[in-house]
């Protein structure tokens, strides 16, 4: 065994306390669900972590019967001062319980330790402090001098950030003064059942914060109730597109943060090295289950080989394997549903003529697995070149010159994510000027901070959030009346 | 004496990269091609290795490694033969409470402690047995540079005359700051000649590039492309002498050059981060480094080194943490 096979560093599970099974966190309390209770497995291992209540109507109902008393009785009534001591308070715990956090969101996940640990938890706390010490001062949001809350949000959060999304969602939503009911995914419902924990630990109010569980369904009529204020959604485009199309002409605001299909851009001039490490936080950063993944790299065609040599040597040095190993890189798809949908769009990819690499790794026997890849010749036509995948698969296309690759990297339905990657700043900001993506990275990638504004154009979806943008998204100018339906 | 003038004369390294004739202009475009270095990812590069989690099994290989790959350092003023002969001991047993601990690669020294040194190691000098300890020397007017290159040459001439196995030069930081890459060229061309023996062998050259003077890493990878072309055996950061000394991410950009020498001529160069490296767990941070980016075929003396002189004592206790399961302390370790 060579010094590269690391011995085996497992993060111990237990630090965790989990329940045998989880209920329904409304108004405060765990309660019992309507609908039959499923199980949340475990991707690496396909071993069940622990059971799951499911909300039907009625439940949602009373989901949001318990918000819109928390924020007509209490939240809504509450100084925004009072308000940033409880959203201190839950950004402390997030942090004093961070590590179990990190390896509750690694079994229910897949994604790895040292990223849950190192990127996720942080982050989530990150955006809890930050929000909190806007909730005083919401004046300066830029939407007039007196803003008022929206009322009751309801949020879907999707399975690859699980924690981190619903920090994404419910932060500003509280410190605004809204009260929110949050569905968390299907797949992976654990950490926000154990943030509804930290919610008690921390008092807030009951009501202020409700999380519901369940499938499409539940999400479905919660987004869909008569007396909900906003919905913030994230996911795929196409559930997103039936949400807009609901709530069309109601008074219902919407977000969507939906798919993508980023371009990196890797110029003749680049830092090589770092650029190399960049093509793959793009892409395989969390198995590729990135929104704003750079799922498509166009490299200037003159170091095209060049690039693929070092990116494949590269990639031959990731570990993949039991997502708790603190030095794995790539863990688990995170169900056999969407390694299905990997699985087949790859195939796709060889049978339309472009050329598959995937990193000489060994795939575990249990567990939904992918190992990272690499497609080269791949044309603009190709369904792997046009479809967000969400897996760890790159695909490679070639430019000759700066105002191709602006319109390769634009010639999407979606408008997420972009990378670009050069040593010449006054092309870096000519290039950035003519994508058209909500987020472009410049020499660096998959890099987030609660203070800058995240969100897509087009099929990418509408709505920002993050920084003051996320706050007025949950916020409406003094002038109309706010909250009443 | 002359003034020197560089002649930028052809290396069959310079050769192979930069074709037939070699000038001072084909260098300086050479250099000036290659790709830059983005120290923020250079950054975030080396806090990926120092997240590693090196446990067990592969904790105990790495420091029985490290100690392998000392360079058991001591360069002050006050040096004297008795100073100098209790650390060649001490290279030859690391651990007094145990003899299985590997004895470390070389002893560095200036070069009039040469002599002591080599009668110190006596049969445990490198020549005699296989996993014996070498004598490196720094020469060159050491740490500055600063002399005039027949001083140089004499210097180095004289330490391997004297013994070394190793002479540990420095490039003069000045030439390369003020744009005169084909004078630090020539020198180190010029110091390497001086390495060889009688009997045709060379002394092992390692090339110091005094990074913390250097600055920026677009100039690291620069001269590290410029002390190999010329005839660099290992590239080395640092005297010691100077803050910041090695860190993580220099040796990266240096190693990355090295794997990319290795990539285009089949041709190993050697590492040796010096300076500023005192604690076990850092060290076991570089072995990562090393075997991450030009792999693990570098984790032996005879590619990587560290520049070093307390870092050896922790690894001993390390060592010994791992062999009894607690800490014993410093006085189970001998001062030097």
């Amino acid at each position: 065994m060579g010094f590269l096979d690391y011995a085996p560093a497992p993060e111990s599970t237990s630090i965790l306390n989990l329940k045998k099974s989880y209920g329904l966190f409304i108004g405060g309390e765990f309660v019992e669900g309507s609908g039959p209770a499923f199980a949340t497995v475990s991707p690496s291992s396909e071993e069940t972590i622990t059971m799951i209540a499911q909300a039907n109507d009625a439940d949602v109902d009373k989901a949001v019967v318990a918000a819109r008393g928390a924020f007509s009785k209490t939240w809504s009534k509450m100084p925004g001062s009072e308000r940033g001591k409880y959203l201190f308070r839950i950004a402390r715990l997030i942090q004093e319980r961070s590590r179990e956090l990190a390896i509750a969101e690694s079994l229910d996940n897949g994604k790895p330790i040292r990223e849950t640990r190192d990127v996720d938890i942080p982050l989530v706390a990150a955006w809890f402090f930050y929000y909190a010490g806007w909730a005083d001062k919401l004046e300066y949001a830029g939407v007039g001098n007196n803003p008022q809350a929206l009322g009751v949000a309801a949020q879907v959060v999707p399975w690859n950030f699980p924690l981190l999304m619903l920090a994404w969602k419910i932060a500003p939503a509280l410190a605004a003064g809204n009260t929110v009911v949050l569905k968390p995914a299907e797949t992976t419902p654990l950490t926000a059942l154990l943030f509804a924990e930290i919610c008690q630990q921390a008092e807030l109010p009951a009501g202020v914060v409700n999380i519901i569980t369940g499938a499409g369904a539940t999400g479905a009529a919660l987004v869909g109730h008569p007396d909900i204020n906003k919905v913030a959604f994230t996911g795929s485009t196409a559930v997103g597109r039936g949400i807009a199309r609901n709530l069309a002409g109601t008074n219902t605001r919407v977000t969507l943060e939906l798919g993508g299909k980023g371009a990196n851009i890797i110029f003749d001039d680049a830092a090589i090295d770092q650029a190399i490490e960049g093509i793959i936080s793009g892409i395989f950063f969390n198995q590729g289950h990135v929104c704003c993944a750079g799922s498509r790299l166009l490299v200037q065609e003159n170091i095209h080989d060049d690039v693929m040599n070092r990116l494949q040597s590269r990639l031959s040095t990731l570990r993949l394997g039991d997502p708790l190993d603190k030095n794995t890189d790539i863990g688990a798809v995170n169900s056999k549903a969407q390694l299905d949908r990997i699985t087949e769009i790859a195939n796709s990819g060889e049978a339309e003529g472009a050329t598959r690499w995937s990193a000489p790794c060994e795939l575990p026997a249990k567990g939904f697995w992918f190992p990272p890849t690499v497609f080269t010749n791949v044309q603009t036509s190709h369904r792997i070149a046009r479809d967000e995948i969400f897996g760890p698969v790159l695909s490679v296309l070639t430019f000759r010159t700066p105002d191709e690759a602006v319109a390769k990297a634009n010639n999407t339905p979606y408008g997420l994510s972009a990378g670009i990657w050069t040593e010449k700043a006054s092309r870096m900001l000519a290039i950035a000027d003519k994508l058209r993506a909500g987020v472009i990275w410049a020499n660096t990638f998959n890099k987030f901070d609660p203070a800058s504004p995240f969100g897509g154009y087009k099929e990418s979806g509408y709505g920002r959030e993050g920084g003051r943008h996320g706050l007025a998204a949950y916020l409406e100018s003094g002038n109309l009346k706010g909250g009443a339906k | 004496m002359s003034t020197y003038t560089p002649a930028v004369r052809p290396t069959t390294r310079s050769q192979t990269v930069l074709g037939g004739t070699i000038t001072e202009k084909a260098l300086k475009r050479f250099l000036e091609g290659i790709p830059g270095v983005d120290a923020v990812g250079a950054q975030a590069r080396a806090d990926g290795f120092a997240s590693r989690s090196i446990k067990t099994t592969s904790k105990a290989w790495g420091l029985d490694t490290i100690i392998s790959m000392v360079d058991l350092t001591t360069l002050e003023g006050a040096d004297t033969p008795g100073k100098v002969k209790t650390l060649a001991q001490k290279a030859t047993m690391p651990d007094p409470m145990d003899p299985s601990a590997p004895s470390v690669a070389a002893v560095c020294v200036y070069g009039d402690m040469v002599a002591h040194v080599r009668e110190s190691l006596g049969s445990w000098h490198i020549s005699q047995r296989s996993d014996g300890v070498a004598i490196a020397a720094v020469a060159t007017a050491f740490p500055s540079g600063r002399a005039s290159l027949p001083v140089k040459i004499l210097d180095t001439e004289f330490a391997v005359s004297e013994g070394a196995d190793e002479i540990d030069m420095v490039i003069d930081r000045g030439a390369f700051l003020s744009g005169s890459w084909g004078l630090v060229y020539d020198q180190i061309m010029a110091v390497k000649e001086a390495c060889a023996r009688p009997d045709g062998s060379y002394a092992h050259l390692k090339v110091i590039l005094e990074t913390g003077e250097l600055a920026t890493l677009d100039n690291v990878r620069k001269a590290s492309w410029l002390a190999i072309l010329a005839g660099a055996d290992f590239i080395k950061t640092s005297t010691g002498k100077v803050q910041p000394a090695a860190t993580l991410p220099v040796t990266i950009t240096m190693l990355e050059v090295i794997r990319d020498w290795y990539g285009l001529t089949g041709e190993k160069i050697g590492m040796k981060p010096a300076g500023g490296i005192r604690a076990s767990k850092d060290a076991l941070r570089y072995l990562v480094g090393v075997a991450e980016t030009v792999g693990e075929d570098w984790l032996t003396p005879d590619l990587f080194r560290f520049g070093a002189s307390s870092l050896l004592n922790d690894v001993v206790l390390q060592r010994q943490k791992m062999a009894t399961g607690h800490y014993s302390g410093p006085d189970y370790v001998s001062v030097d």
